[in-house]
């Protein structure tokens, strides 16, 4: 089927097969590679993006779902100027990552944390990542680098 | 991992999903968030040759209130009930069990419709809407018609839909006094399905994955109704139940469990008053 998703700003347009789901879509499609497949089954969030600025795994999205919404993924979060988002900046200052195959998903479900709870205690951060795993066990600095970009991210909001 | 083939197809109303369930008969299925339908089809469990898309259907997204009852549409999303201040203040327990399913990204997609129908054991709110004595609603080519929560679960991932019908809305009396409740889900990661959970409402009991559907603790709740206190009514938990042996727990740990669980569900829930 036809489908039309504004992907980081920009529409992508394809006739893709009905069962094309939305994380091969972003990859295949669009060449967008940043986000992952990691375990396929919901479960690990490597594949988080934003539909309709809310988190969701990519891999149980169909691409006729998304068709006529808006998605953002770790390439669309730095601004025009190619300045990266609070949450970038705040995991390469507090080293919130090893492997980083995990990352891209992490820092979308951090935004769309910040998004929903501007200034989240850790119990809370703990919580809303409960759907992305880090295989690294690198819990600690993600948590940390959240938890730091959280005034700057409300900042970039209400600017 | 990627499904079978299929036709996709999108519906703009509950009367063009019907008419599309008619035309595609049992090989059609309706999608609604996907978070229990995607999964299966990934594993190729289920493989159904058309996708009836009734995941825009604003129609069947609200919580209201309805005098003596709370109407929630069958296409409300975890993270809806979860926040809804209705919720909060009519029926606590469904707002907090929604917001215990899964994780923030299964909760902005999944439904509550959508785990009902699914009608898996081991799911949280099948054994909320039986503990708060919903009335679900199943549009059909027929009309509309009215299925007690008790009537609805009649095995492993059956429900007393028919094929072509859809279910459009939960109807939940409001429990007086709202605040006697409880739920716990005993896993063992965040993310995890319940190896055992109890949903507790007033003197209704519902258990989480002790047999092949949710059930009432019927023992407890009797034991409740003729005075017994909280630890004795609990002994009575696991009776009459037939839990499952898997790769988490075996039947004799989830009776156990379901012992435990139901004695500090009622701490709780009495503690609350």
């Amino acid at each position: 089927m036809k489908v039309t998703v504004t992907v980081n700003g920009s529409q992508i347009e394809a006739d893709v097969p009905d069962r094309t789901l939305l994380v091969h879509f972003l990859r295949d499609v669009a060449n967008l590679t940043a986000t992952n497949v990691g375990c396929d089954t919901t479960s690990c969030g490597a594949c988080t993006v934003l539909l309709d600025g809310r988190s969701v795994k990519s891999c149980t999205v169909l691409a006729a779902q998304a068709d006529g919404r808006d998605v953002v993924t770790v390439e669309g979060l730095a601004d025009g100027s190619g300045a990266m988002h609070p949450v970038q900046r705040a995991f390469q200052a507090e080293h919130g990552l090893q492997c980083g195959f995990c990352t891209p998903g992490m820092v979308m479900a951090a935004v769309s944390l910040l998004d929903e709870n501007p200034s989240p205690t850790e119990e809370e951060v703990r919580s809303a990542l409960e759907g992305n795993l880090c295989r690294c066990t690198g819990y600690h600095n993600i948590v940390r680098a959240i938890l730091s970009a959280a005034p700057a991210a409300s900042e970039r909001r209400s600017s | 991992m990627i499904p079978a083939p299929f036709t996709y197809k999108r519906a703009w109303s509950v009367d063009e999903a019907l008419d599309l369930a008619v035309q595609n008969g049992e090989e059609a299925k309706f999608l609604a968030g996907g978070h229990s339908l995607l999964p299966l089809m990934k594993l190729r469990l289920a493989v159904p040759e058309v996708l009836i898309d009734i995941g825009r259907l604003g129609e069947l997204s609200y919580v209201r209130d309805d005098d003596s009852q709370i109407l929630v549409g069958a296409l409300t999303t975890y993270d809806e009930l979860a926040r809804s201040s209705l919720l909060a203040g009519e029926l606590p327990l469904l707002a907090h069990a929604a917001s215990r399913v899964g994780d923030p990204q299964i909760r902005h997609r999944g439904t509550i419709g959508g785990s009902l129908v699914h009608a898996d054991p081991a799911a949280d709110l099948p054994a909320v809407v039986l503990a708060l004595d919903a009335t679900l609603i199943a549009r059909g080519p027929g009309g509309s018609r009215e299925i007690g929560a008790g009537e609805f679960f009649r095995g492993l991932f059956e429900t007393a839909l028919q094929p072509g019908e859809l279910l459009t809305e939960i109807r939940i009396p409001k429990p007086r006094p709202a605040s006697e409740w409880s739920f716990q889900k005993f896993t063992k990661r965040a993310i995890d399905w319940a190896i055992v959970g109890v949903v507790v409402q007033g003197g209704r009991v519902a258990l989480v994955n002790m047999g092949q559907t949710p059930v009432r603790a019927s023992g407890v709740e009797e034991a409740l109704a003729a005075g017994a206190g909280t630890r004795d009514a609990a002994a009575h938990a696991a009776e009459g139940t037939s839990p499952p042996t898997d790769i988490n727990a075996d039947g004799r740990y989830r009776e156990h469990l379901a012992r435990v669980l139901v004695a500090r569900a009622l701490e709780e829930s009495a503690a609350r008053t």
